[in-house]
């Protein structure tokens, strides 16, 4: 939604929509799990923008529909609850939205209340609270797919007279009833009539209020789901269960590694020919070499990432759309509970793996605050794919391929397993320490999970995530690592004498890193590798664009090749064997990621606890690489 | 007779909620899960290793851990649950 029509949306007199009787703003609400956010991706498809509400950590979702005249309606999606009791902060966004008190968002015009029809009886509850309210409401039966092929029905015409609202059938997966819904936001705002409605306070009332409501509409509920009961009986068997699950967990781990290699070989490919042509094609200057060391090499070595970090994506996706990952949850949970995590987070860890920012956005299913903090702080620990480029450049550079276990795995896989052994060690530990000292106080709200019946995961759902994590990965290799990659370029190519560039090591940037060199001297790196300790706060994977800038322009040639054997003999000569373990262990635990940072502050509303996580890290990650370093030297 | 909880339920086993013996918030929380007073509930397959417990209620499936369960009071008499059925 543009800034200049929700400013003007929210200067027009309230009395206004009435009059053009027409709808500007509509609020998707709806329990968790009742399709809400797929009915909201249907309509809108890719024109949404997300941010969070001042102040709170709930997401602020809305997206642009073209409704059934043609006129275009925002819709803002709302946080799935079961109430509008303001318990939650979940709950009190919602409540705040709908009643218009939300700084920056007009009361919305009209509502979208989405209930799973299989489950009516429960999720009509919340029509209550919300037809209290008075605004125009639509109600829509969700998953009426499911609820036919399970052998339950209800009868939308009679609800409609129950409720005195209109009520439309829906399939927010298949595109079922979605004529009808556009047709409704196009309609003219019909203030429906008041009915007697239970007392709201009431769980109780609110839920007898519900069933009457649905047995006076001919409600019968769906069978039991024959198939989601006969896979969790292979899913969640003592034996199989665990066992499937593993298999899962390492099925995901090979395929980033095998199934992405040659995606991510191809867009490299394409990075090199492109910079090649483009290097062909300008004349030689200092706008060229900028152009080809700083933004080619720099944003290069982390855009040949996607693929794998989308294959990540898509992976979690399938689970979480299918209803594995509730499955998953639970298997997870007594283990999780060990370490004083819950079972649902299994998912945000899980993630982590492909990148820690939206693990960390993942962790708002965590109702217990101190569980959700726990999982925040420990997720950087897992090694998300930003570590990749520098582990498969250092192990490439100082460990020979031998197999170890026949041809099943050699060495440098088995370093590189370690080395996720290693930050996943680190994870567990914080999480046992946060345990017993920064979040002793154990969380009032108990584990709960509700597990959704197992459903085919749809090629649209799969694609929206694809295109979102895209735009956003894009995004940043446009903004934070294009930045640095250019300023760093910049830093290395003055002072210029005689209008050429200086030598590396009398650059503003080779001064950078001997001002750091005497910190990291223990650890074994010397001041290239402090420039590359310090370009890479901005983001992990820089670190290697960067050592391939500095190495390449000493070396004078045009371009740092990261994988190039030129590169992996340089580092030979600058790190001894003890300070490339220090390298490893120093990126396994330090939070080189601003971005995390900034989500975290975000998350946890604050500084406190991001700048407790960064400085914690970072000294785990100096005594670790010291002692690592010194346990190779000893033992060598 | 010692009182009867969802953790005494083994799976395919039915019982009537009579009582929630947990904090206000958190029994809203259940309730709103659908772990009524005189609703019926029965036991599906728990996770494996036994915990958390998996319980069928109002037409969905939600997981509680045992200590959460262990909270949740059945009805002493199996009869009482025909009346609580239609809550």
């Amino acid at each position: 939604m543009s800034d200049s029509q929700a400013a003007s949306a929210a200067e027009s007199p309230p009395a206004e929509p009435e009059t053009s009787g027409l709808f500007s703003l509509v609020a998707v609400v709806g329990a968790p799990n009742c399709g809400k956010s797929t009915l909201f991706n249907r309509l809108t498809g890719l024109r949404q923008k997300v941010a969070n509400y001042p102040g709170v950590t709930v997401e602020k979702r809305l997206g642009k529909v073209r409704a059934g005249n043609g006129r275009e309606i925002t819709l803002v999606d709302l946080p799935g609850i079961y109430s509008l009791t303001a318990r939650s902060e979940d709950e009190r966004v919602a409540r705040g939205v709908l009643l218009g008190e939300m700084p920056g968002l007009p009361p919305p015009d009209a509502v979208l209340l989405v209930v799973d029809s299989t489950n009516l009886n429960r999720n009509l509850s919340l029509a209550a609270p919300i037809l209290a309210l008075g605004i125009p409401t639509l109600i829509v039966l969700n998953m009426s797919d499911d609820l036919r092929s399970r052998g339950g029905r209800v009868d939308g015409n009679r609800l409609e007279e129950q409720l005195g609202v209109p009520v439309v059938q829906a399939s927010a997966a298949r595109g079922e009833g979605l004529e009808a819904i556009r047709a409704f936001l196009s309609g003219r705002p019909a203030v429906h009539e008041r009915l007697e409605l239970p007392v709201l306070q009431d769980i109780g009332s609110r839920r007898r209020w519900a069933v009457h409501a649905a047995g006076r509409s001919g409600y019968q509920a769906p069978a039991a789901a024959v198939w989601s009961r006969r896979l969790d009986s292979a899913f969640l068997h003592p034996l199989a269960g665990p066992l499937i699950f593993l298999l899962l967990v390492v099925a995901v781990f090979q395929s980033i590694f095998t199934l992405a290699q040659p995606l991510m070989d191809g867009t490299e490919a394409i990075i090199a020919v492109s910079g090649g042509w483009i290097g062909s094609l300008l004349p030689d200057s200092w706008f060229r070499d900028l152009l080809l060391e700083g933004v080619w090499a720099g944003v290069g070595s982390v855009l040949v990432f996607l693929p794998q970090i989308l294959f990540l994506f898509v992976l979690i996706g399938l689970m979480e759309d299918s209803g594995y990952l509730a499955r998953a949850a639970v298997i997870a949970d007594r283990t999780m509970a060990r370490v004083g995590l819950e079972g649902k987070a299994f998912i945000p860890l899980l993630s982590a793996y492909a990148c820690a920012i939206p693990a960390i956005m993942a962790t708002r299913t965590i109702e217990s605050r101190r569980e959700r903090l726990a999982t925040i702080l420990i997720a950087p620990f897992m090694t998300c794919s930003a570590r990749l480029p520098i582990y498969a450049l250092v192990i490439a550079a100082f460990l020979p391929e031998k197999p170890l276990l026949g041809p099943l795995l050699g060495t440098r896989a088995a370093a590189m397993i370690g080395l996720y052994l290693l930050g996943f060690l680190a994870a567990v530990a914080t999480a046992w320490l946060l345990k017993s000292t920064l979040l002793k106080r154990r969380s009032p709200l108990p584990f709960t999970l509700e597990l959704p019946p197992y459903r085919w995961p749809t090629l649209q759902s799969i694609g929206l995530r694809l295109a979102d994590r895209s735009l956003i990965f894009l995004k940043r290799a446009g903004t934070v690592i294009l930045l640095t990659a250019v300023v760093l370029w910049f830093l290395a190519s003055v002072p210029r004498t005689d209008g050429r560039p200086p030598e590396i090591s009398r650059s503003l940037a080779g001064s950078v890193g001997k001002a750091v060199e005497p910190v990291i001297e223990p650890l074994g790196f010397n001041w290239k590798i402090g420039i590359g300790l310090i370009t890479s706060l901005a983001a992990r994977e820089v670190i290697v664009g960067t050592l391939g800038t500095i190495y390449g322009i000493e070396g004078g040639e045009g371009e740092g090749d990261k994988n190039s054997p030129g590169l992996q003999q340089a580092l030979k000569q600058d790190l001894t064997p003890g300070a490339a373990v220090a390298l490893l262990i120093f990126f396994a635990f330090a939070l080189q990621c601003m971005s995390t940072v900034a989500v975290v502050r975000r998350e946890t509303g604050g500084w406190r606890l991001p700048l407790l996580q960064f400085a914690y890290m970072l000294a785990l990650a100096y005594f670790g690489a010291w002692a690592g370093k010194t346990l190779v030297e000893i033992w060598v | 007779m010692p009182v009867r909880t969802l953790s005494d339920l083994k799976r395919g086993d039915e019982g009537v909620l009579d009582r929630l013996e947990v904090s206000a918030e958190v029994s809203e929380r259940l309730m709103e899960l659908g772990f009524l007073p005189g609703v019926r509930v029965s036991a599906g397959r728990p996770a494996p290793g036994g915990d958390p417990m998996i319980f069928r209620v109002d037409g969905s499936e939600v997981a509680l851990r045992r200590a959460t369960a262990r909270c949740l009071i059945l009805s002493d008499s199996a009869q009482a649950g025909d009346e609580g059925d239609n809550v």
